[in-house]
């Protein structure tokens, strides 16, 4: 278990320097940083002055590994834009994307499992035709126009909930069912193949032929093992969720970390969008890992590949 | 009456169907592949003849006509679902719409499923440290947060059409790449492979003649799953601003455009958004369908 753990772990750390790597060298991408900076109506002498302020005329090597040094220990440069330490920025503004995730992650947990394992206990019911129908349209349907008609319906027509914003806990019900029902059907999905497989195996028949009460055996028997890669895909779902937070907090105004990172692209604020792409790769990093540790955990057929 | 007349009924039921009836009863026998298929087939036809379906030039502006309502809201024939801020006829913009649409599903899907298949097949076929290199990547890949970076390089880079298919090309390879990987590992040790390796068939010509024809049903599922996957993606960025630029009739940029003015015009956000989640719901539909209809396991 160590073994696979540290294995793991190396892995992870070198996906994180690689991921640095890249979110650093889209600096470079625009060409000259300094230039672009600058913008279009400096002079030559001007962007030379830039260029010399923000140490862009060294090895872009040098350039990275000191970049990395200072982010490792918490400091990513100044914002071009707010004139502030990106660190603080984000730090500031996270609280409400993990809110958010949060809430994301449990609305789809509560809403998927429940229905999968329904669906699963009757395959070809009404209810296995309403969740693969809530699947299906979930896959298909674009996050920032269910947002809208959300908005449209329950803020604008019935007036019961606010349109934008962040201050009360109210404001979190829209984007938390958008965000939630993004990862909603891969979970529903999975949850019902993994209780229909567990449900035509061995030791469910013996559990009923022992004469186990039918709850006991759906939920201590089957479900429990049917639930082990839910719990992996669950947290990658996190992953992914807190990267596509900022369609919805830009529909729904609320000023969390995928706002500030939509912000700071429009204004070309490299630094800032250095580092929350760094950010957002970290979180899913330490998701998976975690993920693949709790599986290999719970289950040790994981441990050896 | 020939031997081999295969409608006779009593020569049927000793031979059976041939693979090639089986395969159409599987097709048509699946309501989500039949539907999904006739969809995109027809939104296909309607980008191809985009210029003589569209009533009006979908650049057009008219100053006098803004914001007319659809026929169904009391507009008039003339606009049949209306004209947008600038006069625009909606109906001809959704049409080119879906030309710009598939454009950007069709050849992302493919860029990507260029690079994903050939890392994939040789992570497969290779293994060991060609896996562990393409496995690194694809772990890497995953841990880029899509929107993101596809976001940061369309900025960078400025919006353009070309811009936005080159990034969601280069981005969403991952798929093909873990699933042509798995799909390669499988069919690797079959005796067929072993048999043309023992006649002497080079490297190439394995993959190509015998690995590549035995993991192209996947390999098509993945790229209608990735196309959908790509034309929401350009919907999102543009609809944040910063995908496919004005005046271009995209859908996330209409929805975009009619956000504005969705509090009194709800159908100028309704109608874009609409038309874009039919389309893929129903190319979800099909890569579904055909993932069902070749899987071998439901061949019997």
């Amino acid at each position: 278990m160590l073994n696979f753990i540290l294995k793991r772990l190396g892995l992870a750390i070198l996906v994180a320097f690689t991921v640095s790597f890249i979110s650093f060298s889209l600096l470079f991408m625009a060409g000259d940083p300094a230039v672009a900076l600058a913008g279009e109506t400096a002079s030559g002498e001007d962007i030379e002055a830039l260029r010399k302020l923000y140490g862009f005329d060294r090895p872009m090597l040098v350039q990275y590994g000191e970049w990395l040094f200072s982010a490792l220990r918490g400091d990513f440069g100044e914002s071009y834009y707010f004139r502030l330490p990106v660190a603080s920025l984000i730090a500031e503004r996270l609280s409400v994307t993990m809110t958010l995730g949060v809430c994301g992650i449990t609305f789809a947990l509560l809403t998927a499992v429940p229905l999968g394992v329904a669906a699963a206990i009757r395959p070809n019911s009404i209810i296995d035709r309403v969740a693969l129908f809530l699947s299906v349209a979930g896959q298909a349907m674009p996050s920032f126009w269910f947002g809208l008609i959300l908005i449209v319906l329950f803020a604008i027509k019935l007036g019961w909930l606010p349109p934008s914003g962040a201050s009360t806990p109210v404001h979190f019900i829209m984007p938390t069912i958008v965000l939630g029902y993004y990862a909603m059907p891969a979970i529903m999905r999975l949850t019902r193949a993994g209780m229909l497989d567990v449900l035509s195996s061995d030791y469910i028949r013996t559990a009923r032929a022992k004469g186990a009460p039918e709850m006991r055996v759906l939920f201590r028997h089957a479900l429990r093992n049917a639930i082990i890669p839910v719990v992996s895909l669950a947290a990658v779902q996190m992953g992914f969720m807190l990267g596509g937070s900022i369609v919805v907090e830009s529909i729904f105004a609320l000023h969390g970390a995928g706002y500030l990172a939509w912000e700071s692209i429009a204004r070309n604020d490299l630094p800032t969008v250095q580092a929350l792409i760094l950010v957002f790769s970290m979180f899913y990093i330490v998701f998976t890992f975690l993920a693949d540790v709790l599986n290999a955990w719970l289950d040790p057929r994981m441990r050896s590949s | 009456m020939t031997q081999t007349d295969m409608t006779d009924p009593l020569l049927q039921e000793i031979t059976g169907p041939t693979p090639g009836q089986m395969l159409r009863k599987r097709v048509f026998g699946h309501q989500g592949l039949l539907i999904g298929s006739i969809v995109v087939g027809l939104l296909l036809l309607v980008a191809i003849f985009a210029p003589l379906l569209a009533p009006h030039d979908p650049y057009a502006q008219s100053l006098m006509t803004r914001m007319n309502p659809p026929v169904f809201l009391g507009g008039s024939w003339d606009h049949p679902l209306g004209t947008d801020h600038l006069g625009r006829d909606y109906l001809s913009r959704l049409i080119y719409g879906a030309r710009v649409s598939l454009m950007i599903g069709l050849i992302a899907a493919l860029i990507s499923g260029v690079i994903g298949t050939a890392m994939g097949v040789a992570a497969g076929y290779f293994g060991g440290r060609v896996d562990m290199v393409v496995t690194f990547l694809i772990n890497v890949r995953l841990a880029m947060p899509v929107v993101l970076v596809a976001l940061a390089v369309v900025a960078i880079l400025g919006g353009s059409l070309q811009v936005v298919i080159m990034v969601l090309g280069f981005l969403l390879w991952d798929r093909f790449a873990v699933v042509m990987r798995a799909s390669t590992l499988q069919v690797r040790g079959r005796e067929y492979v072993a048999a043309a390796r023992a006649i002497g068939a080079s490297t190439p010509r394995v993959i190509l003649s015998e690995i590549m024809p035995n993991i192209a049903n996947n390999l098509i599922v993945v790229v209608t799953l990735e196309m959908a996957h790509a034309i929401l993606l350009e919907a999102a960025l543009s609809f944040l601003g910063l995908g496919v630029q004005p005046p271009t009739p995209s859908w996330g940029l209409m929805v975009s455009e009619g956000k504005n003015m969705m509090l009194f015009e709800p159908w100028m956000v309704l109608i874009p958004g609409a038309v874009l989640f039919v389309l893929v719901l129903a190319i979800n539909l099909m890569g579904d369908g055909l993932r069902d209809v070749t899987a071998p396991e439901n061949r019997s």
